[in-house]
């Protein structure tokens, strides 16, 4: 069973209509003993850094949380803020995030040739994931779709897992062991996400 | 490589999709869930769905509708119609669409914009414009799905959403509406180079180089089609549709 951590942090329905749609036994729960119970974690999220971390330690379900994806070694997925969360802090706000993975959430910088471009950085957009990643396994000339106005930097290369370029490239994928976060929304990137998910849930 | 958007507005009523002319003779076209289902397979951008009768009927937001299309909707989908407050706007969100249209509301009471952008983030609000030109042919903002003139610059009122938060401004020509005649690029133009938002172009989709008149001319971010993507021929017969991906990156990337 893969559990989608509810802490209220919007729009999670969807990732669970995408799961049935592939016929992957999934839940929504804030219930700790069933994120306890969970083989797979997905870590969801829209909205802003701060309104994250407070929602995650109000829950209460940091400590359940910390043990199952640090101890228990169990793969989670954070999507969107859920993929931001994973780093140490962000740009947009004061909070620690949980800090599984080596980088910090920053804010877009353009060069002077790139001041057009808007923020949010929001619609479909290419990923390059790194050679024989298995979480993109199936997937040819994938594309997603974002909607974020900052982006993850990464202290290391080994914890990108693949690249995206919107003014500059930026690390649209992270991972470290068993923990994988995606700046996109594959809940919403019809067969690209399907894949994705599909290959999250299948890889062992 | 950052895609062009090319996203398919529907119109609902009651149960139903319709498509307008003009903002009028709703025809109906089919059901929104099957038709949902054919933009899947065809891997559609992203999805607008507007109920035009919540407003000036003065509907309840059909909740049922929006759950049953956001569960088949795989791909980003956009709301708007009826919404009056916070937890209206809350509903949808939790159903799963990604982002709402305000657009009469906003009329009523411009800080509605702020307080949602505040709580849900700009990039999950749309401010919906309809635009008329007058009999002086003059650019003028309309409500009600077309029904109140306010006699509002939509350069200034799109400015105005802006500045309240709106993260994207769909910008609506009530005469191109239907017409298959092309955007309004003159309005486009206007609004996009006094806005800093993303802009959706809508009304008047008629053909692929439509598109691309919008964005290299009008300075669009995106673009929104109607009656080009449920209908096919001259004689409007029904047919979901939409154009093969590689033939808009062609065109506009």
């Amino acid at each position: 069973m893969i559990v989608i951590v509810d802490y209220k942090m919007g729009n999670i329905g969807s990732i669970l209509n995408m799961l049935k749609k592939i016929g992957i036994p999934s839940t929504i729960s804030s219930d700790p003993k069933e994120i306890m119970a969970a083989e797979k974690l997905i870590l969801p999220g829209v909205g802003s850094f701060d309104n994250g971390m407070s929602n995650l330690e109000r829950s209460g379900l940091l400590p359940v949380l910390n043990e199952k994806v640090l101890n228990g070694k169990t793969p989670v997925l954070g999507i969107c803020l859920g993929m931001q969360l994973l780093t140490r802090k962000s740009e947009e706000g004061r909070s620690s995030g949980l800090g599984w993975i080596a980088a910090d959430t920053v804010r877009f910088q353009f060069g002077a040739d790139k001041q057009g471009l808007k923020i949010p950085h929001m619609g479909w957009n290419s990923v390059s994931f790194i050679r024989g990643s298995r979480i993109s396994s199936g997937l040819e000339e994938p594309r997603f779709y974002f909607v974020h106005s900052f982006p993850v930097r990464c202290d290391r290369d080994e914890n990108i897992l693949g690249r995206t370029i919107y003014g500059y490239e930026f690390a649209s994928a992270i991972y470290k062991d068993n923990i994988i976060g995606v700046q996109f929304h594959p809940e919403k990137s019809h067969r690209f996400g399907l894949t994705l998910f599909r290959n999250f849930a299948q890889d062992s | 490589m950052f895609k062009t958007r090319v996203m398919p507005c529907l119109l609902l009523r009651n149960r139903g999709l319709v498509k307008t002319v003009q903002f009028k003779n709703a025809t109906y076209v089919g059901d929104p869930i099957n038709t949902i289902r054919i933009f899947n397979e065809k891997e559609v951008d992203e999805l607008i769905l507007l109920d035009i009768t919540a407003t000036p009927e003065k509907k309840q937001i059909n909740f049922q509708v929006i759950s049953e299309v956001a569960s088949e909707c795989f791909m980003p989908l956009t709301y708007g119609g009826g919404i009056r407050s916070v937890q209206d706007a809350m509903r949808v969100f939790e159903l799963g669409v990604e982002k709402i249209g305000i657009n009469s509301y906003a009329h009523e009471n411009p800080e509605f914009i702020k307080k949602l952008a505040d709580i849900f983030g700009n990039q999950s609000i749309v401010a919906s414009i309809d635009v008329k030109k007058s009999l002086l042919g003059k650019y003028h903002v309309w409500t009600e799905g077309g029904r109140f003139d306010t006699k509002l610059d939509p350069v200034d009122w799109a400015k105005k959403m802006e500045q309240m938060g709106a993260g994207e401004i769909l910008l609506t020509s009530m005469e191109r509406d239907g017409t298959f005649a092309g955007y309004d690029i003159e309005l486009l133009k206007r609004v996009t180079s006094a806005v800093s938002v993303p802009v959706i172009a809508c009304g008047g989709a008629g053909k692929l180089s439509d598109f691309h008149q919008a964005v290299s001319d009008g300075g669009a971010s995106a673009v929104a089609a109607g009656s080009m993507v449920v209908y096919q021929g001259p004689n409007r017969a029904v047919l979901i549709n939409f154009p093969l991906r590689k033939d808009i990156e062609a065109l506009l990337d």
